[in-house]
Parts: structure tokens; sequence; C-alpha cells
């Protein structure tokens, strides 16, 4: 019987049926597309920070820019060049300069700090890094400067432009010093080897760099070529690239620490340290442990790392936890709603036949099942249709895959989420300047997987929603008093 | 059968007392078909629902065989009315997304028979009132003397003791009103029923062994 009425229910009050399962199915589509996209954003945080920081880093220990004191004016690198600098030939004067210094945000710092992080209990691993940027500084200007006589009488010949002119031009790439003993955590982690051979512990002091595939490409460089990096040439060893297809590496260049500090003139320091958690569940823990024991230092989580990404994933990931979520709960609970008033204003509705139940004997736990029954069917439904429109909507995502931009490297290295070398940066400053620093932006195709667990959620929400407006739908069904029902019906 | 003993209900309307029934004290044996009769708002739904278990006394006691009413739960009643108790409505009462046949099983339903019997039973129960070929017709495709043909079958497929009829014949003309008389009369004799009818129509009532009169909440036989 309780079959048959129902389905005679379903079928003969059809339009209720497809209001309250459209209401639903809207609703629980909703929760999977969010879901779903919210997944794949977290993704694309993880691919973008992965590509920065290294598969498996749980933390990163860098340390906060010293504070300007007042009265003084930071500047960024400077080039000091002699009275006989430079190349003379037809009036000009040739100049080149490069300088390794660490970027705008980035701060040295004492590399005993490794040795305090890896006593630290909770990390498995950790290494340290000395990020650095190469700015090179070439021009051409005429012999004896660019000042004139006002009455000279003849023109001024020479520079750039023959008549006296100057050019100049600053280029700049990124360097990462980085430990060639293998270790399993870092930036290099990330990267797959293209050509050649990645750093090895035999490098140890040794000229050599690995490049990242991009940087290559732009830069014209290929295996057994030469790089001059600080006015010292380097030998190409190996080129990378990156382990995900959409991202570049961390870094244009890597090549061994300790060449790195010599060249910097910043012996025994590194700028960042790459932490490997014994447990994932353990970060939170770990991250205080390292906060105490090493206090002047920033101490972030991969959590704390997503909030530095920027760009349109950045925006992307907002829209989905503010927009999408807020909107997935207004719909559900309007959807719930919807349920709840359909169902109570069907047991108004139906007051006569259920007091006509009650009198012929059904008992309050019949109709009750009988009314959440119902109202369960029509959750059942609504998920059903909710999880195809919901599948659909994830299909239309994935084929349309929206490429995201991520700035990670950038917002690590100079905390301010620009890429480096822009006017004023501090790491290249000047004018006609090149950038070319490879993960400052990452661009990288958003895939909304869609879970099982995804599926359970909107099921049971289904289910939920059924059941709520069942049980409040049977409840005011129950209370209803056998002889009222029928008097009210007179 | 039933015995009603000082039966007193009182209800509140807009925060205003009113005596439905005052000071009831009856007997109705087993087998005797009473017709009740009365003013409107004199008390005569109220007696049907207390007869039928579907209320309880403010006080006294109605007793029907060996059960007092007035001290069951709920789902006692709930039984005696799926088991004991027959009920036909005025206005057919008939679940309208349902057959004909569906809305005779949905009193034995409570029963927890088989689905065959249940079928089985329905299916002979209509045929008995000749709507054998009526069976999956739903109650907005029949007519009144139809649907409360329909009513009867639901009332009486589960073999009640009592049938509780209140106004069965007030929505249709007389022609159709005689049908259904002559049918619960039939059934009254050939089952052995006690059969109380409320009715304003007093040619209703003149077919009944035995007639009470309520007004102001007070029976008096007539």
């Amino acid at each position: 019987m309780f079959g048959t009425y129902l389905a005679r229910e379903l079928f003969h009050r059809r339009k209720q049926t497809i209001i309250v399962a459209i209401g639903l199915a809207i609703a629980i589509a909703l929760v999977i597309v969010v879901n779903s996209v919210s997944a794949g954003v977290r993704d694309a945080q993880a691919t973008a920070l992965q590509s920065v920081y290294g598969v498996g880093t749980a933390v990163t220990i860098t340390q906060p820019p010293a504070v300007p004191v007042a009265g003084t004016t930071q500047r960024g690198p400077g080039f000091d060049f002699g009275a006989g600098a430079g190349n003379t030939a037809d009036g000009s004067t040739t100049i080149r300069q490069s300088r390794l210094v660490t970027g705008r945000g980035s701060t040295a710092f004492d590399a005993t700090a490794l040795a305090t992080a890896q006593a630290v209990s909770g990390v498995a691993q950790a290494t340290a890094t000395l990020a650095l940027n190469n700015v090179s500084f070439s021009g051409t200007l005429p012999t004896g400067g660019q000042r004139q006589a006002p009455n000279a009488g003849a023109p001024t010949t020479g520079g750039s432009d023959g008549a006296g002119g100057s050019s100049f031009s600053v280029d700049t790439f990124s360097v990462e010093g980085v430990d060639v003993a293998g270790a399993a955590v870092g930036p290099l982690t990330a990267t797959t080897l293209i050509d050649g051979r990645t750093l090895a512990a035999s490098d140890l002091g040794k000229n050599v760099v690995v490049i990242d595939k991009s940087y290559a490409t732009s830069a014209t460089l290929a295996v057994g070529g030469t790089l001059a990096i600080a006015g010292t040439n380097f030998t190409v060893i190996g080129i990378v690239g990156s382990t995900s297809s959409d991202a570049a590496t961390a870094s244009n260049t890597y090549i061994p620490l300790d060449v790195a500090q010599s060249l910097s003139t910043l012996p025994g320091k590194v700028t960042s340290i790459y932490v490997k958690a014994t447990s994932a569940s353990s970060v939170g823990d770990l991250k205080t442990a390292l906060e105490k024991a090493l206090p002047n230092s920033t101490v972030s989580t991969q959590a704390d790392l997503a909030s530095t990404v920027s760009g349109s994933l950045s925006t992307a990931s907002d829209l989905v936890s503010n927009l999408g979520t807020w909107l997935s709960v207004i719909v559900l609970a309007a959807a719930f709603l919807l349920a709840i008033l359909f169902t109570i204003s069907g047991v108004g509705r139906r007051t006569r036949e259920f007091g006509t139940l009650k009198a012929i004997g059904w008992s309050n736990g019949r109709i009750v099942r009988q009314v959440a029954g119902e109202s369960l069917v029509h959750g059942i439904i609504g998920g059903i249709i909710g999880i195809a429109v919901g599948l659909i909507g994830v299909v239309i995502v994935n084929v349309v895959a929206p490429t995201l931009t991520a700035s990670a490297a950038a917002a690590k290295r100079t905390g301010l989420g620009g890429a480096g070398g822009g006017p004023g940066d501090g790491s290249a400053p000047g004018f006609g300047q090149r950038t070319a620093q490879a993960a400052s932006t990452t661009n990288i195709t958003l895939h909304a997987p869609l879970t099982l667990s995804i599926i359970l959620i909107a099921v049971g929400l289904a289910i939920l929603g059924g059941l709520l407006a069942g049980a409040i739908g049977g409840w005011r069904a129950a209370r209803l008093r056998p002889a009222e029902a029928l008097r009210s019906v007179a | 059968m039933y015995e009603l003993t000082n039966v007193t209900k009182n209800y509140t309307q807009s925060k205003r007392k009113v005596v439905a029934l005052n000071d009831v004290t009856l007997s109705i044996p087993k087998g005797q078909s009473v017709a009740i009769q009365g003013p409107t708002g004199g008390g005569k739904s109220t007696l049907l629902h207390l007869l039928g278990a579907l209320e309880r006394p403010t006080s006294g006691t109605v007793t029907l065989g060996e059960d007092e009413l007035a001290a069951l739960g709920d789902s006692r009643l709930a039984r005696i009315r799926a088991k004991e108790i027959g009920f036909v409505f005025q206005g057919f009462n008939l679940i309208p997304t349902l057959s004909a046949q569906e809305n005779v099983e949905t009193a034995l339903a409570p029963l927890g028979l088989p689905t065959r019997e249940r079928r089985e039973r329905a299916v002979a129960a209509l045929e008995n009132l000749g709507l054998g070929d009526r069976a999956t017709h739903l109650p907005f495709e029949l007519s009144g003397g139809q649907q409360q043909r329909v009513a009867i079958a639901r009332a009486l497929v589960k073999d009640p003791e009592v049938l509780l009829a209140d106004e069965p014949t007030g929505n249709l003309d007389e022609q159709t009103r005689d049908e259904i008389m002559d049918l619960l009369e039939g059934l009254w004799r050939e089952k052995g029923l006690t059969l109380i009818v409320v009715t304003h129509d007093t040619a209703v009532a003149k077919r009944a062994q035995r007639r009470l009169h309520i007004k102001q909440g007070k029976v008096t036989e007539r």
C-alpha cells in the first residue's frame, strides 16, 4: 500500500513533485559544480606552489625584510664604473657589468638556521637555498660623457646614435643557489630533467648551471653552452622543466649554493629553508615548533602560501570560496525551504485525507512514514537530476578548461605580489630593462575533478533535504487530531 | 455493545467554552440500527466521533465491548478503528489519487494483510456493491452514488462490528439516497452490524430501529 499510495501521489501531484525536485536539483547541481571547481582551484594552487616550492615541502622558512631606518633611502643594486671602464672605439664607450643580488623583499640570513630547523622534532628533511637575481647593466655612451661645451664649435659625435646619444639596458634573470647533495625537498624536486644532467655532489664549488627550459629557449642556451652570471662564465650542464605541464620552474637558473654565496658576497647566507614534515597531519605543530626555534623567521605552511598566489587563479579562488560557497548555501537553504513549505502545504491540503485515514485505522506512524516517504522520493528525484546537471556542468568546465594565471614565485621573492623587475622593484632598477623571471607568472588550466565524495555529499544533501521536509511534514500530519481533521472539512 | 455513562464533551471555541454533549448516558446493543437527528451544532457529530474512538470525552466513560475508549492510547484506538469500526462520510472522503480498489484497500492496510489477500478482498467488496467494473476508476470518474458505494465498500471490507455513517446521503439525490439506504439496510441485516447513522433526513431516520434526538448536548429518545 505504501508504494502504491506513494507512486500515485507523486504521479497525480506531479506539478508539486517537479517544482520540489527542480529546486533541489538546482541546489545539488550547484553544490557539485562549486565543490568540483573548488577542488580544481585547490589543485591549481598546489600546482602553482609546487612549481615554486617543490614537491613535499610542508613548510618554508624565510626572514622578513629589514625595516628601513628613518632618514635613509633604500636603493637597488648600484653599478660603479671607473674612469677607464669599458671598451672605447669610434668615439663610443661600451660598458657592461653584472651583479648577483638578493631580490627586494628577500632577506639573506645565516645558514646555521638550517641546522636549527633540522633539529626540530617533526622535520623529516630540510634544505636551504639562496634566491638571487643576476642584474646586468650594459650600455653605450659617447667617449668623454655627454657633457657639451655651450660654445663648442664642432658637433658632438660617437655614442649609440653617432651624434652623442647614449643607450642603456638592464637585463635580469633569477639564480637559485641550491644544495648539490640532492635533497628530496626544495625547488628542484618539482622539475624534470629534459636534457643533460642535474646538479650532483661533485659539482660543489664548480661554475656549472642548470637552466629552466623556458629561459633556455628565450636565451637560446643549450647543454654545453656558456652563461655569464655575475661576470663569471658558467657551463650549462642541464635543462629542466616543471613536473606540471602548465607551470614553469621556480627559477631561471640553478647553481651550487656555495658558488652562489661566493659570487653574491653572501658567504654562509641563505634566503629560504624548505622543510619536509614527517607527517602531513603534524604540519601545524611543526610550524609552531619552528617558530619557537627560529623566532626571527617567518614560517609559512602550504596553506599560508596559498594566499600568496595572485593572478586570475586567486580571483577564481576568491570567487569560488566566497560567491560560489554562499550561492550554494543560499540555493540549498532555499531548496530545503521550498521542499518543507510544499510538504507542509501538501499536508494542509490533505487534512481531510489524513483525517479519513486516521478514522479508518491508520496510525500516526503509518501516516508519518507516508509523508516522509513522499518527501524522500522528492529529494531522491531532485538528487538524481541534480547530479546529472552537476555532471554536465563539471564536464562543461573541463571542456572549456579556462586558463588561470598564478603569480607565486614573485610573491615569494618580493612579498609584493609583483613580477620581479618592475620599475621601482629594486631588484632591477632603471630603464630599458628586460625581465625573464621564469616563475613569476604561471598559466594553469583549470581542471574540475569529480570525486566520489562530491557525489556522496550531493546524494546526502538530497536525502537530507527530503528527510527534513518529510520529518516536518510528517510531524504536522501526526499532530492532526482525526476528529478535528474531519471537522475542518465540514 | 456501546455504553456511554455521564459523558460530557466540552470544546473551547474562540476562548468560549462550548458544551457539545452534556451528561449523556446511553446504551446501544449489538446489531441495533440507530438514527441520530438534531439541529446543526447540537452534538450529533461529536457523539459519532466519540463512538468512533476519534476523540475522548471530557468526562464520563465510553465503552465499546470490553474496551473503555477514554482510557486507551492513540495507537490502541487506531487499532480499534482499524478492526472494529467502519466509517462512511457525507463527502465520501475518498483519496482522490487512488483508484476505487486502492481506496478500499486503504482500510485493510493497517491490518497487515498480504498484498494478494488485500486486493482480492477489495475487489470482492466492490463486486458485492455492484462496482466490479469500476475498480480501476479514480473517484472523480465516478458518480456521487458510486463514490459513496466505494466508501461503503471501504468501511465494510474489514468486516467491522460497527458501521458509523455521518450524513451518508447528504450529498445525493433522492433516488440515489434510497439506493444507498437500501444497500446499508441490506448489509446491516446480512452482516448483523451495529449501524449508527447521523442524518438530517427524517425519511432516512425512519428506516432505523431506534431514533435518538440531540439538542444542546442532551440526548432524547424519539
